[in-house]
């Protein structure tokens, strides 16, 4: 690595010091906006014990659903996880450790962690089991929940382009929980379709700053459809 | 009779107001923007982070990173915008969508709503629920009155985990438009040819029966 040139040539260089029992952020929102390479290499690695921080946990054999098949994952953080039987089948069993949390306080913990935020109050989840074993605080006459800000050893990320300094723009709605998952790695990842030249990428049109990011990678995504619905 | 989905739909729909910026949840909900008035122009939001959401797309224009929170392929209108998802929840958490329409489980006569979780079954999580019910002023939930078995959904207690406390004042169902006042069910209006009889029956909640309960009027389609 030179200077800013953050460009590395393989997958296996992109998640050197990926390690057991790590954190994992990933970026993604279903199927759409995942970092499909990356995954497919913690799963080639054999990483175990991960905690993976994301707003889904993919579907059974996609997305972050791969990991599940070797139980490499001891503990999820996410919204949603409607899509994905093996994962209802282990949590229900309580053979993995699942902290669910509404997508606006998952959104807000890595915004907030990658921000040095250490923790916030929200409306969200007062008076639900979200708010079991959390501080409650009343602002305005209002009850609001302390939630603790996320950060991760590692952030998987998916991009469109970007250039080797690191700037990274996201394609429509792939952008999701992307740029947040980028600001909360000690190490970020960024793959992308496209590495373009220097300049290419227009300064105030830059979704994550290069500052963000530690390592970038170009790879081919399959971008698989979750919920395929055309015009009648 | 009960109403039908469509019929759901179509009554929440008379809710919108011209400039709403509207947040649809999944289901029944989805359906309302069908039945947007003519000459209306509202703004959907679909909380992965889309304002300004459009109609499916065609099979040439099918695009992988186009989606909705349904995760469904859709497309963007003129005017929209895409962010991140901290900037989607800034919006619904802050206060500035003007309508949310949600599903639920079970709702009760203090406003709470059960909508994510029945423990030891189904296991699927809160999504963007919990987010919307806490942050919006103005929200509709759409649900059946009672069970398949008959149980009413309408209740005292929630039975199941919350979503979020205090928050509901406006329910339909496929049998009746209720608010929530006081601590209880306000009988606003009845679907067409469903008895007060019917729904009192299927009411467990606390329910209060104006003298005139008027009828929903549709249009045939």
């Amino acid at each position: 690595m030179a200077g800013f040139d953050k460009r590395v040539s393989s997958y296996e260089e992109a998640l050197a010091g990926l390690e057991d029992g790590m954190t994992v952020i990933a970026g993604g929102f279903g199927l759409c906006g995942i970092p499909e390479n990356l995954i497919a290499e913690i799963k080639r690695k054999g990483t175990r014990d991960l905690t993976v921080v994301s707003n889904n946990c993919g579907v059974d054999g996609f997305g972050l659903g791969v990991l599940l098949t070797d139980r490499q994952i001891s503990k999820v953080v996410a919204s949603y996880v409607g899509e994905n039987k093996l994962f209802e089948e282990q949590l229900l069993k309580g053979e993995i450790e699942v902290i669910l949390t509404p997508q606006g306080t998952l959104a807000e913990k890595m915004r907030a962690g990658g921000a040095g935020i250490p923790a916030f109050f929200t409306a969200t989840g007062v008076g639900t089991p979200v708010a079991e074993g959390k501080e409650v605080r009343e602002f305005h006459g209002r009850k609001y929940l302390m939630e603790e800000s996320i950060t991760g050893d590692f952030a998987i990320v998916k991009g469109w382009k970007a250039d080797h300094f690191g700037n990274v723009i996201y394609r429509h709605t792939a952008q999701n929980f992307n740029p947040l998952a980028a600001t909360a790695g000690k190490i970020t990842v960024v793959e992308v379709e496209e590495i373009v030249e220097p300049g290419e990428l227009e300064p105030s049109q830059i979704h994550t700053p290069g500052i963000y990011v530690d390592r970038i990678i170009c790879g081919t995504f399959e971008k698989r459809i979750e919920q395929r619905t055309v015009r009648k | 009779m009960a109403l039908s989905r469509e019929q759901m739909a179509q009554r929440v729909a008379r809710e919108m107001q011209d400039g709403f910026y509207v947040n649809l949840g999944i289901g029944i909900p989805t359906l309302v923007a069908n039945y947007i008035p003519e000459g209306m122009e509202v703004m959907l939001q679909s909380e992965n982070g889309l304002l300004g959401m459009g109609p499916f797309p065609t099979e040439e224009t099918i695009d992988a990173d186009m989606i909705n929170a349904g995760k469904q392929t859709v497309t963007a209108r003129i005017g929209a915008s895409i962010f991140s998802s901290a900037e989607s929840f800034a919006m619904i958490r802050g206060g500035h969508v003007d309508l949310t329409v949600l599903g639920a489980f079970e709702v009760d006569v203090h406003g709470n709503i059960a909508s994510w979780m029945i423990p030891g079954k189904l296991v699927k999580g809160m999504g963007g629920a919990m987010d919307l019910v806490a942050g919006a002023e103005n929200i509709i939930v759409i649900m059946t009155h009672a069970s398949k078995d008959g149980e009413s959904k309408l209740l005292s207690q929630c039975s199941l985990p919350l979503t979020g406390a205090g928050c509901i004042k406006r329910v339909l169902t496929d049998l009746a438009y209720l608010e929530i006042e006081n601590g209880a069910f306000v009988l606003k209006e009845r679907a067409p040819g469903v008895s007060v009889e019917e729904i009192v029956a299927k009411t467990a909640g606390k329910l209060i029966v104006p003298d005139h309960v008027p009828e929903m009027q549709f249009a045939d389609h």
